[in-house]
């Protein structure tokens, strides 16, 4: 499905946390270039600045020094509203923890990016039903967060990451609180997904989660350390 | 983000701290509540003492002796004490002045009235039959003082209300009985209606007698305390009160004006003192009214500020699939707007029973003005906003990472 149109490609990325002497470089210099439709998991040891890069992908921080290009646009010329804008239209996050509104059904969290995009979706009911059924929750829609299991507020989180039919979907150790079996299933949906077109960047620290890209890329102190293609796919 | 979305959110923020959003709620609806409260019993009040000092008639001046001392070099007394009015100048005012209607000579003193064994002390007021049109003062039961007991100097007695509550016993008819007023017997003729209270006199609390009576036999004095009189026009009342001037200090034999020993003051003179004195009273029930109103408001900031700093992760997380600035702005202001105007719709209904039960207990008319509500609904808004506002923009600033990563 690699079809070679850059999507994502980052030039000196930089992040550096706090100043002076306690400044930590979270990240180094990270050159990186991903194509539309490919499918990669982001390893490394705890504090190697996977989630830091994920936060920079996703247009939820900006680098201290470096450029960012996502799909041809400069994100680093951004003001906080147009970057609400492409965190909307363009990329699908899911989170380690879930990040569900509680007391809220799975349905009106799925709704909820649908709320603040600039396009006025005519079914948006319809739409985040669609979604749900494509994660396999069509039964689930009216349930609250805490009626739910773990997998299957995953599940309800991919749904939501999808609705406004983003290019990229970036997980930050999906399947980290989350049993293998559940886990599994939720690996199955994002490589349905991959095949189906999208752009995946997933953290891992498990190395058969990481087996479901297809493409690894180790980092170590804010540094890239190895980037290579699985082959058994 | 449309306005009906913003309210569906807050009021699921809301309900999900019923407790909290209850008492917060609470503080604004009492101080709504107080506002429109206070601002009625001050209205009522006003209402009350105008149009029972405009039930004295509207038409009326009233001449009352200037002050004592003055004339010897000694020291001035308050207005009201010399005894300078006689009945020569009432009747010279009846003969001479032909813009007034009607006269009306009082005197009036203090004396213990008993009846049996009970026993009151009260205001006797020396008065002749035209006191009741002057006044338009009417008995309920019996007659007024006649004119034969003016001339005859009859002790006969017309009592009020309160006089007839605090001697006889329910059921007892008062009139024909015999009551003693300074050791001398009266015979009750008549009961007066119920006028309430004017000014700072309460008008129930005395016993009518002849005005001959009241200066002969009983204080032996043949001063008047006061001259009410009737204009034939209202609009005459200024030149009325010229001619009665000018008469009296011919009478007076005083060249000065300004040496007048007596005052004329009018219907409006009065009216407008009362009023000043109620509309002062009405701020300042008011304004204790809005402070608490501004408490409630300052209550409401801090639980935003409580509620904002409680859910940084939903910030975060609505930032993170394309909340803006103006949508987390939008959100927080309605629940706090959500909650001010909820408290202040309640502080209305609040306000209104309270104005209800004042006027009941104060006895005036159950006025809520337009303006007290709307003034109390539109500023309960302006507490939301205002103090809705600063924690408001503290959650849209929170940056999405941050806030995803707050415990």
């Amino acid at each position: 499905m690699i079809n070679g149109k850059t999507i994502i490609k980052t030039i000196g990325l930089t992040k550096i946390y706090g100043s002076g002497e306690t400044a930590v470089k979270a990240l180094q210099n990270v050159m990186l270039t991903v194509c539309e439709g490919e499918f990669v998991a982001i390893m490394g040891p705890s504090g190697s600045g996977k989630s830091t890069l994920l936060h920079l992908l996703g247009c939820l921080d900006q680098p201290t020094s470096g450029h960012y290009l996502l799909d041809g646009v400069v994100v680093g010329e951004l003001d906080d509203d147009q970057l609400a804008e492409i965190r909307n239209e363009k990329i699908g996050f899911v989170f380690q923890q879930f990040n569900l509104l509680l007391r809220t059904s799975a349905l009106d969290n799925v709704i909820l990016p649908l709320t603040y995009g600039p396009r006025k979706t005519r079914d948006v009911r319809g739409k985040a039903l669609e979604v749900l059924r494509a994660v396999g929750l069509e039964h689930k829609v009216g349930s609250m967060p805490n009626e739910l299991s773990g997998g299957q507020q995953q599940r309800v989180a991919i749904a939501r990451a999808l609705v406004n039919n983003p290019s990229i979907i970036l997980a930050d150790e999906p399947t980290g609180n989350l049993d293998t079996k559940s886990g599994n299933e939720i690996m199955t949906i994002f490589k349905k997904l991959n095949q189906e077109g999208k752009t995946v960047i997933l953290i891992t620290h498990e190395k058969h989660i990481a087996d479901y890209a297809k493409r690894i890329i180790h980092l170590q102190d804010g540094k890239v350390i190895s980037d290579e293609k699985v082959v058994n796919h | 983000m449309n306005i009906i979305k913003n309210i569906k959110i807050a009021w699921r923020g809301l309900s999900a701290n019923k407790m909290r959003s209850g008492l917060t709620m609470l503080g604004i609806m009492i101080g709504v509540g107080a506002v429109i409260a206070m601002i009625s019993v001050g209205n009522g009040a006003t209402a009350s003492v105008t149009s029972r000092i405009q039930s004295l008639g509207s038409n009326l001046l009233m001449i009352m002796p200037g002050s004592a001392g003055i004339a010897f070099g000694g020291a001035r007394q308050a207005a009201g004490t010399a005894t300078t009015l006689t009945n020569d100048d009432a009747d010279a005012i009846t003969k001479e002045v032909p813009t007034v209607e009607m006269v009306s000579p009082e005197f009036s003193g203090s004396a213990q009235v008993v009846y049996l064994n009970r026993n009151v002390n009260t205001r006797i007021t020396g008065v002749v039959p035209e006191y009741q049109e002057v006044h338009n003062s009417n008995v309920a039961f019996g007659e007024f003082i006649r004119p034969e007991d003016q001339n005859a100097q009859s002790r006969v007695a017309v009592l009020g209300q309160n006089v007839v509550s605090d001697l006889f016993s329910q059921g007892d008819s008062p009139i024909g009985k015999t009551i003693k007023i300074k050791n001398l017997p009266f015979l009750v003729i008549g009961i007066m209606e119920k006028k309430g209270q004017a000014g700072f006199q309460n008008l129930d609390d005395q016993v009518f007698i002849p005005l001959s009576t009241a200066q002969k036999r009983l204080f032996g004095s043949d001063n008047l305390q006061s001259i009410s009189i009737k204009v034939k026009n209202e609009d005459e009342m200024e030149l009325a009160a010229n001619q009665i001037s000018t008469l009296l200090l011919h009478q007076h034999k005083i060249d000065n004006p300004n040496n007048a020993d007596f005052r004329i003051m009018n219907q409006t003179d009065i009216l407008s003192t009362m009023t000043q004195v109620s509309a002062t009273f009405t701020m300042l029930l008011g304004g204790i009214a809005a402070i608490s109103l501004i408490v409630g408001g300052i209550g409401i900031m801090n639980i935003m500020l409580v509620s904002v700093t409680e859910r940084t992760r939903e910030i975060g997380l609505r930032k993170a699939v394309g909340a803006k600035r103006k949508d987390i702005l939008g959100q927080f202001l309605t629940e706090s707007v959500v909650l001010s105007l909820l408290g202040g719709s309640m502080g209305l209904l609040l306000g209104f029973i309270g104005s209800y039960i004042f006027s009941i207990i104060g006895g005036w008319p159950f006025v809520v003005s337009m303006t007290s509500v709307l003034l109390a609904f539109l500023f309960s808004a302006a507490v939301g906003i205002f103090f809705g506002i600063y924690p408001a923009r503290r959650a849209s600033l929170l940056s999405p990472i941050e806030a995803l990563r707050y415990e």
